[in-house]
Formats: C-alpha cells, structure tokens, sequence
C-alpha cells in the first residue's frame, strides 16, 4: 500500500486554523473568514492532488496510508492514529472539502453583519476537521473520533446564536440524539474487538468470514443504529427539523451534503460487513424504506423553507441508505446519489438562505411568492436543483434516484416490489412538495409583508450556488457515464463478482414509470397551489395536520422518553435522599435514640447505683463460680 | 477447725450493711452501713488467715481499716458540706448529677 | 534520602515553615504554600523521568523499622499506578492553591491553618499512595480524614459542620472494618510464614475461601465508602456543597482515588478468589452508580452537587474497569483515575470562580453567562465535553477502555454502561444551556471574566485534558506493567479473542 505525507494535513490544517481563530479572539476578527476559507481551499487542493495521482495508480494500488503514531496500545488491543485514503474516501474527500469551500465563500457575505463571523469560521473550519478525520481514519475508533467531532460541531453551529434559548434547546437535542446513535457505534467496535480482536477496517474485513452470523447481524444492527443517529433516519430523526435553527451555511454544509450522510459513508465502509448478514441488510432497507416515506410526508406540510428542505434531505438520505442494503452494487449507486444530492441539496439550502437574505431572513413560504422575477439567479440555480432532485433528465438526480429504483425492485420478490413501490411513491410526493417550495417561492402572487425589498444576493453568495448549480445539472451524467463511479469503487465494496439477476423490468420502463409519478406529482402541486394563502389554513385534513406535527415524533418521544425520563429522575433523588441516606441518618438517629434510652440509667439516685453495683457483682461472682466450675 | 460459723457471720453481716446502703435514706446511716460491710470483709479475712496459718489475712485487714478511715473522713466532710448548703442529709435529694 | 520519601515530606518542611510564621500576612502565607506545592511538583516530575517500570514489585523502594515487634515498618515503593496517582497529587496541588486563592478567607481559623492543613492533606495523599505496609497506608488512610474534616468544617459554606462530620463518620466507620482485616491478615501472615504488614509478602499467602472473603470484604466496604460505590455514597453530595471548591478537587480527584486504588493494590492483589466470587456483585453496583448518579446529576439543584454525582457515576466505570480484570479494564480504569481527576478539578475550579462571583450556587441563578463571561463560559464548556467523554479529550481514551474490556468479560455491564454516555450528554448539556446559554439573567450582568491567575490555574489542567486525549501513551506506556502484574498476580488473562465459531 503506497503511503502518503499529506493526509495528515487535511486534517491538521483546518484543525489549528479552527484552534487559532478561537485562541486569537476579536483580534482575528477583521481577516478571520479569509483564513478559514483559504484553509478549506487548500484542502480542496490537496484532496484533488491526492485524487490525480489515485487516477494514475491500477485499482488495487490505489489506496493511500499515512501512519501517525501508536495512539492506544493495551493489551492485544492496538490502534495507531492513522489515516486512510482509498477510493471511497476520496469521493467525499472531495465533496467536504469542494463544497465546504463553496460555502465558506458564501459565508464570507451571508454572515457579514454578525459580530461573532470569526467564531463562525472557526467552528466551520473545526467541522472540516472532524469530517475529514471521519472519512480517512482507517479504524472504526478513529472514525468514531471524527464522528463525535461533527457533532460537536454541529452542535456549537446549529446553537450558534445560543442566546435564543429555542436554538440552545435544538442544538441540545441534535447531540443527545447522536449520542444514541453512538451508543450504536461503541457497541459494535467493542462487538468487534470481542469477535476479532482489532477494530482496524482491514482486521474485520479479514475476520468476517469466519464470525458467527450473530455476531455480524450483531455489529451491523449497532453499525445501522449509529448511522440512524447521526443521518437522522427512523427512528432517531427528530432532531435534523430543530437543527435549522443554525445559519443556513450550516444547514448547507453539515445537514444536506456532509455530517448527515456520515451514516452512507459508514455501512458502505462496512460493506464487507453487510454482504455478510441478510438480517442487517434486512434492517437498513426497512429503515431507509420508512425514513424516505417520512421525510416525504412531512415535507409536504412545511412552511417553512428550511425545514421543508430538511425533511427532503431525510427523504433523500432515506433511498441512499435503502441503496446501502441491497447488495454489493447498491453501495455504489448510494454514493453516486450521495454526490449528486451534496450538490443540488447544498445548492438549494445556499438558494434559500439567498432568499431568506433578501426577504429580511424570512423563513415562512407563505410570506413569499413571485420571487423569480427579483432573484433571478437564485431562481434559477434554485430551479436547477429542483429539477435535479424530481429526477428530469437529463440532471444529476436523474441518474442517481432511478438508479436507486432500479435496483430496488430488482432486489426480487415481493421485497423487491415493496421497496420499489416505495421508492416510486417516495418520488411522487418529493415531486410533490418540492414543486409546492418552487411555487410558493418563486412563482405566484406577491404575499410579502410590509417593507421587504426582495433583492438578488451579492456575489460571494450568487458565485457558490452558481457553481452548485453545475453539479446539479452535471455531475448525474459525468459519474455514471460508462458507470464510471461503479468501477472506481469497486476495489472497495467488491461489487465486481456479482452475479447479475435477471432483472424485473427493463431500466428503460423504471425510468418511465419514475418519470410518470414525478409529472403527476408536480402537476397535482402546481393546481393545488396555484393560490397560495399568506397563513395557513386551519381545517385541513387530518393527514395534514399530521405532516405538520412532523407525525408527531415530538410528541411520540416526549411521552416515551422525556416524561418518563423526568419522573425517573424526581423520583430517583427523592429516593436517594430518603431511603438511601435516610438509611444512614438512620443508624445515626439509631444510635441517638439508643443512647438516649441509656442515659435515663444515670438518675441521680445514689442507691440505684449502688444497686446496679451489687447486683454487677453477684452476677460477676455466679460467672466465676459456674465457669471455674 | 470449723470456719463455716464464722463465715455465715460475715455473710450475714455483709447482707445487713449492703440492704442498708440500698434501703436507708440518711447519708451518715448509709455509712455506718458501707462500715458493717468493710468489717464483714475484715472478718472473713482474719478467719482465712487463721485457716491458712500465716498473717497475709490480717495484714490485708489493717489496710481494710485504714482505707475505711480515710474514706469516712473525706465521706463525712462531703455530708457535712451538702448538709449545709441544702439543710438535707437525705442522698436522694443529691441527685443533680442525672443527665 | 530516598527521592521518594523527599517528594513525600517536602510538603510536610512547608506546614512547618508555615507553623513558624506570623498568620498576618496571608499574601507571604500563600505564597510559601505555592513555593512549597510547585517544588513538590518539581521533584515529583524528576521522579517520574528517574522512573523505570521495575521488573516484579516496586521501584525506589525504601523501608524504615517502626513497630519492629509487629514488623510495622516505614516501608514506601512505587509502581506505575502509584506513579500515575502521585503526579496527579503533585500537579493538583499547586493548581488548587492558585485557582483557589481567596477561598481560605472568612473561614472559622486563619489563612495560615488552611494552607497549612492543604499541606498536611499532600503529605498525606503522596504517603498513602507510595506506602507498601499494610499498616501505614491504613495508618495514613485514615489520618488523611483529619485535615479534610476541618477544611469542610472551617472553611466551607452552608451546612459544613453536618457535612464534614457526616463524611468523617462514614469513612471511619469503613476504616474499622478495614483494621479488623488488616490484622486478620497479619494473624495469617504470622500463622503462615512471618508475621508481616508488607505488601508484595503478604500476595503470596494462601488464604482459604471463606477467610477471604471476610478479609476482601472489610477491605472493599471501606474502599467502597471512600471511592464512592452505590449505595456508600451519600456521603458525597453534601460534602461537595458544603467544602470550597479547592477541598472539594482534592477530595474528588485524589483522596477518592485512594479508594479505587486501595482495590487493585490490596483487593485484588491479595485476594485475588474473593475477588473473582464478588466481581459480578460489584459489577452489578459499579452499573448502577453509573446509571444512578447519572440520573440523579441531571436532577440537581445545586451546581456542586450535581458535579459530585457525575463523580459517582464516573466513578462507577472506574470500578467497572476494576472489577473486570482485563487488561484493557485495569489500564483504562487507572487511565480513567488520572483523567477524571483533572476533569473534575476543571468542573470545580470555574465552577467554584461561577458561585464565588454570583453569590449562589443554585443552576437556576444562572443564565446566559457566554455573553457576558465568554472565557469562563468557554473554560466550563471544554470541563463539560471532559466529564461527558468526547472523543479528542482524555476522558474518552480511558471510558472507551473501561467499556471494551468489560465487554470481554461481561458483555451485559458494558451495554448497560454504554447507555450511560447518553445520560453524561444530558446532564452536561442541559447544564451548559441553563448556565451558560439562553438570554443573559438577572443577576449575572456584572460577573467578571478570568483574571490572569485563574487563567494560568485551568490552562495546565485543560492542556492536559486534550494532549492526554491526543497522546495517552505515555501513562499508558508507565500504567500497562503494573496492570500486567496485578493480573499475572490474579492468575488470570484476558478473555480470548472469539475467533470464529
């Protein structure tokens, strides 16, 4: 395996640049921003170095290692700090570093009026950091370090305006959330170290042979779960709604192209793994199935843009984790709509924070309407990705979405039918409400509010999602050309010896039928809101009411977790103050009362002492005299 | 020779000072109770050291009787002493020194 | 002289040189205190590079005859877990002398007796942790509740009198359990061989099962109280609410120590059977102070309460660790030992400078503090991320460590355990956005920020939260032998790797 001198520095440098923006304080403030920037474009450049190179190599010898130094050795346990640079990691590599530079430029002017701008930088430098650590540790517990960076970064970011005591409480829960899913992750390394007695990727590839089947499911169902935490996929997705309360970069960065497609990034990591249990593969389409049906549904009652867009992200990260389940070849196309989505879903969240900038950081549709005419690039970029994420071809989402279809129904059987099915009536409703977002925003009549000049946004913020747009319309088409994207994974999910089965339908009559539902779904958005009201409707029906209340997983988690959870914790204290140490000042009010009792002994009366002496000294002589005897 | 007469008499001279101490009320007849008591020991002692035939049983009786003297002294000056600030020879009037 | 035993007196020249001065000048007095705990600290790092993993028993071993009828002796030696414990003593002391500068003031006595029995305290605490008589550590083990008692007594807040009895009566009551085993083991020892109270002699005796198990009882129980284990821990809370935060760092981080220390050195080294008939039971205890304190740090009030029952929690994978007797278990539970130890004296430093400027040390007088007092803010956010374990910091190197090698030998403990990093996000968190986040409360607009004292006492202890997150491999390099003993004295191994069905 070739070895590397630069990988450490995709990591390092925007880890110091992160350290030195917050040690510096108000100093820094003036060129801050300028730094963290040209930090995150110097990683670009060096993952894109490290990525020509990888062209020239053959596929075996493509990967590329860079060892630290012994990080924990105790035992037979033995992990280095070191990194790992193979074909999979290269592509998010690129996508981290490429968009994050993107959206650090965009930054520059979309938090320009905010005093605390340097500390943004820093913690969005940290979080490029953390994520690049994520993608090259080349063991599962340096993964997991990078993995609970993101969500400290996550959560400095999502509560960066922390003053706002809702944004602190959501930046709360998104970490308590992925907390539950680290659990997942702990589990499954100290599974593996049990089973194979190293946590390295290659150690477990290497033992997964010969493990039980329990064991694997085992490792793959904690593996799911951390992935559920940190993608926000059932049942752990409650809190990438709340998460919208940071600034809209953030929503761009870390909750659309990056952090949440951490979970995509693991299973296929642990491919060898997946392939190697059909009850965990099992248990990650039925969890992507449900998650891409949810985020659809209650993306169709949102009102506000963001937390629209974020229910698509769940939806969409729903059919890369249902691709993960099924089988070698589903890993690839996972990725490929991983890449396309990092693109057209970066572009639109950058697309509505443009639109939140000009509309006085509105977030509520209901308050837009005929936005095209004034941001003109920001509609059309937004559009682009719009159509991008329907699935029209000849754009990015094209390619990937209904490849993802595709091999859904020809997973066989009545399996294959009902993830396929879902997978279709999964398009729909996207279509569905995504058109309602371009419509209500962009198209219609004027429902703004008093005083808003709606303006196109400066450059710095237009140039990102311009260049965004181009992976919208592009990169479906330049990754899957000759499935070029197919074969430059295949050294590491081992998709190259898989039998092809016959497949249910054509991939010709797939793309109609995915082609159909989308029109009807967009269409039945366009008349439903061809009139928009500027509040929203009270007597709607109950499935709306429900999409609202995001189907009710507050309130599903608050009665089963949160209250509970309360009164668990009253309880304990009182009991820990009543019974437990009540159980000690017992003994000491014991004893009290004890010596209490004796004391009435000492009365005063002289003759009762000296009886006590008397008869202590009968008892003393029958003693002697029984005992001598 | 048969000491068992003279033992019953300190026994029961023993008894009739201890009955004392526990029943009287009045501290001075309390002592010449504690008296009877020390002389009943005294007693058994010098007929042990007749049995024996050595003198160790009267020599301890002489330490007996000086220790009761001296306890008599200091005794009667600390009766007299509360006599006078409480005007009672009772012992259970002194019963101040209850917790 | 030993350099072992001079790192173990120095302090003791310092309570002297102390006696010998006037108690007027509090500023001379607490500078004699910083010199002489800074020179500790120096030696102790001379004595840390000296320091080579010793190939069976103890490293600068020194012995002294002192009751030579019973064969009591003066007798110190170190070995990588001792080592680890001392230099955490040595570098705590200075850091709560500095950090805690005014806190010796308004006390019931003087400046000059605080100090002086912070002093006495570090002798003490070196002492029990370098001794390998039986006899004198339980001799210092129990001298060290002395001077702790009256630096909660006399120098703390609220209900200190209760709360430092309280605590003294419970570890007393541990210590005498402890003495009944500590001569029945000597009464072995002389049956047996020679009448002894050194520790690597009395490791090699042949103690029937039930004798012990009486003997391993009277050991644990006391270092259960002291550790604290659920149920022996009601003691700690109000001790924590009552001391100043300097008492409450060293109580926590060293002096609680003794107790998880006193059960590898002694529990499991000279009982090693009792050892393996009780580590499911107090696995079992070890889960629930995890869980327990957990719970009940999210449901306090009082903000060095809820500090304390992290401890209790902490504390319980410490034993969990312990009580698993793998290799990974030992060394990440001693690991955990030194972490925690700086953890907590972050948490309580700027918590003790949060209740020194707000007047209170109830949570809900809090509010909004990152505005105001960003630098503190930050300070107590990082000492949170350690007590919650994330990754990068200490912490997690010796959690992670703990959690794995319990997994090798009781998979169920170390999934329950697991859940308890979930409850440590929780009460950290919900910590900080009370205190920290949120608009800025009443009451908190005039709190000043750290002054460049405060700021010199925590950046040693949050530099080295996060090198030893990064680069744990020294301690764990000095930590893996003496884990390796206890083990091999045990005669046991790790369980093997489960190669396939």
């Amino acid at each position: 395996m070739r070895t590397s001198s630069l990988l450490v520095y995709l990591i390092a440098l925007p880890l110091f640049s992160s350290a030195f923006l917050l040690l510096l304080g108000r100093i820094a403030d003036k060129w801050g921003h300028i730094l963290a920037t040209l930090i995150t474009a110097s990683t670009f450049v060096i993952g894109a170095y490290e990525f020509m190179k990888m062209q020239g190599q053959a596929g075996e010898s493509r990967a590329v290692t860079q060892k630290l130094f012994e990080w924990i050795s105790v035992g037979s346990l033995k992990v280095n700090a070191s990194l790992l640079l193979d074909q999979l990691s290269i592509c998010f590599v690129l996508l981290i570093t490429g968009v994050g530079t993107l959206i650090h430029i965009y930054s520059i002017a979309y938090m320009s009026h905010d005093k605390d701008r340097r500390r943004f930088f820093a913690f969005l430098n940290l979080f490029i950091a953390a994520m690049l650590l994520l993608v090259l540790g080349d063991s599962y517990l340096n993964l997991y370090i990078g993995w609970e960076g993101v969500g400290l970064a996550s959560y400095l970011l999502i509560g960066f305006w922390n003053h706002n005591p809702t944004y602190a409480v959501a930046s709360k829960k998104a970490f308590v959330a992925n907390r539950v899913g680290d659990v997942g992750l702990s589990l499954a390394i100290m599974i593996c170290f049990a089973q194979f007695g190293t946590v390295s990727f290659e150690g477990v590839k290497a033992g997964a042979h010969g493990a039980s089947s329990a064991a694997i499911a085992g490792i793959g169902a904690m593996l799911l779960l951390a992935a559920c935490g940190k993608s926000a996929q059932f049942p752990l997705q409650s809190w990438l709604g709340d998460a919208m309360a940071g600034p809209t970069p953030v929503s761009a960065l870390i909750h659309a192209a990056t952090m949440v497609t951490a979970g995509v990034y693991l299973i296929s990591r642990s491919n060898f793994i997946f392939d190697a249990s059909s009850t965990a593969r099992l248990l990650v389409v039925i969890v992507g199935a449900i998650t891409l049906l949810f985020g659809a549904i209650i993306g169709t009652a949102k009102d506000d843009i963001k937390k629209a867009l974020a229910a698509s992200t769940m939806s969409q990260i729903g059919y890369m984790i249902l691709a993960t389940g099924l089988g070698p070849v589903g890993y690839a196309f996972a990725i490929l709509h991983l890449l396309t989505h990092g693109f057209f879903k970066a572009g639109m969240f950058l697309g509505a924070g443009s639109v939140m900038h000009g509309m006085d950081d509105e977030v509520n549709m209901r308050k837009y309407g005929g936005l095209a005419k004034l941001m003109p690039i920001t509609a059309v970029t937004f559009g682009l990705g719009y159509l991008a994420i329907l699935g029209v071809p000849p754009f990015a989402g094209f390619y990937s979405k209904d490849k993802i279809i595709e091999v859904a129904f020809n997973a066989g059987g009545l399996k294959g039918i009902l993830l396929g099915g879902a997978a279709l009536l999964g398009a729909a409703i996207t279509a569905f409400y995504m058109t309602r977002v371009m419509v209500m925003t962009f198209i219609g009549a004027r429902r703004w509010k008093a005083g808003s000049h709606p303006h196109e946004s400066p450059i710095l913020m237009t140039l990102p999602m311009i260049l965004l747009a181009f992976g919208s319309v592009a990169s479906g088409f330049l990754l899957s050309n000759g499935s070029a994207l197919v074969h430059w994974l295949e050294p590491v999910v081992n998709s190259q010896n898989v039998e092809e089965g016959k497949p249910l339908m054509p991939a010709l009559v797939v793309s109609l039928l995915a082609l159909g539902v989308v029109v009807i779904g967009a269409a039945f958005a366009i008349i439903k809101y061809r009139t928009v009201s500027d509040v929203a409707p009270e007597n709607v029906s109950e499935f709306t009411k429900a999409a609202r209340k995001d189907l009710y997983q507050d309130i599903l988690n608050d009665r089963l977790l949160v209250a509970p959870g309360t009164l668990l914790t009253a309880g304990l204290v009182r009991a820990d103050d009543r019974v437990i140490d009540g159980g000690v000042r017992f003994v000491g009010s014991f004893l009290g009362a004890t010596s209490d009792a004796l004391r009435k002994v000492q009365n005063g009366f002289v003759r009762s002492y000296a009886l006590l002496m008397l008869a202590g000294l009968v008892i003393t002589v029958i003693a002697v005299w029984v005992i001598g005897a | 020779m048969d000491i068992s007469n003279y033992l019953y008499l300190s026994v029961i001279l023993f008894t009739i000072g201890a009955t004392g101490v526990l029943v009287r009320r009045n501290a001075i007849v309390i002592f010449m109770c504690i008296e009877l008591m020390l002389n009943a020991a005294n007693l058994a002692l010098v007929t042990f050291s007749r049995v024996a035939g050595n003198l160790e049983g009267q020599v301890a009786s002489f330490f007996t009787m000086v220790v009761a003297a001296c306890e008599v002294v200091v005794g009667l000056a600390i009766i007299v002493t509360i006599y006078r600030s409480r005007r009672s020879a009772s012992v259970d009037d002194a019963s101040l020194l209850k917790s | 002289m030993n350099i072992l035993s001079v790192v173990t007196l120095f302090p003791f020249l310092g309570v002297l040189a102390l006696a010998l001065m006037p108690k007027t000048n509090t500023y001379q007095i607490k500078i004699v205190a910083l010199g002489t705990s800074v020179v500790t600290m120096v030696l102790s790092f001379v004595l840390a590079i000296q320091y080579k993993s010793p190939a069976s028993g103890f490293a600068f071993v020194t012995s002294h005859a002192w009751v030579s009828s019973f064969h009591i002796n003066y007798a110190l030696g170190i070995d990588g877990l001792a080592l680890v414990l001392i230099l955490l003593t040595t570098v705590l002391v200075p850091i709560v002398v500095l950090g805690g500068w005014n806190e010796s003031e308004g006390g019931r006595w003087s400046v000059k007796t605080f100090y002086m029995l912070i002093l006495v305290l570090e002798t003490f605490m070196i002492g029990v942790f370098a001794a390998t008589d039986v006899f004198l550590f339980y001799v210092i083990f129990e001298a060290m509740l002395v001077p702790v008692y009256f630096l909660i007594g006399g120098f703390g807040t609220g209900e200190r009198a209760a709360a430092a009895l309280k605590f003294l009566l419970y570890s007393l009551f541990g210590g005498l359990l402890m003495l009944a085993a500590v001569i029945g083991i000597y009464i072995i020892s002389a049956q047996q061989v020679i009448g002894s109270f050194d520790v690597s002699a009395l490791s090699h005796l042949s103690i029937d099962h039930t004798t012990q198990n009486w003997l391993f009882l009277g050991f644990f129980i006391a270092f259960a109280i002291k550790a604290p284990l659920w149920p022996f821990h009601t003691w700690l809370p109000g001790a924590a609410k009552a001391a100043t935060p300097g008492t409450s760092i060293l109580l926590l981080g060293v002096l609680d120590k003794v107790g998880t220390y006193g059960m590898i050195r002694f529990c499991l080294t000279l009982f090693p059977d009792a050892t393996k008939t009780f580590a499911p039971y107090i696995i079992v205890l070890s889960v629930i102070s995890v869980i327990y304190g957990a719970f009940l740090a999210i449901g306090q009030k009082n903000i060095n309460s809820l500090i304390a029952f992290t401890s209790i929690s902490h504390f319980g994978f410490i034993t969990l660790g312990i009580f698993a007797y793998t290799s990974q278990g030992l060394t990440g539970a001693t690991l955990y030992m030194v972490n925690h130890g700086f953890s907590t004296a972050a948490l309580f430093l700027v918590g003790g400078w949060m209740v020194s400027r707000r007047k209170s040390a109830a949570i809900e007088d809090f509010g909004g503090l990152q505005r105001v007092t960003p630098i503190m803010a930050w300070m107590f956010f990082i000492a949170g991320l350690s007590a919650l374990a994330l990754p990068g910091l200490s912490s997690f190197v010796s959690e992670f460590l703990v959690l794995l090698g319990t997994f090798t030998r009781y998979p169920v403990a170390a999934i329950i355990g697991t859940l308890g990093i979930v409850l440590a996000a929780l009460y950290v968190l919900i910590l900080v956005q009370r205190s920290l986040h949120g608009p800025l409360k009443s009451g908190n607009e005039s709190m000043s920020d750290l002054n460049l004292r405060e700021k010199i006492a925590i950046a040693p202890v949050i530099a080295a939260l996060v090198i030893l997150g990064f680069y744990p491999k020294p301690a764990i390099h000095v930590i893996n032998p003496s884990t390796t003993s206890t083990m091999s004295q045990m005669n046991v191994s790790d369980p093997h790797v489960l190669a396939g069905k």
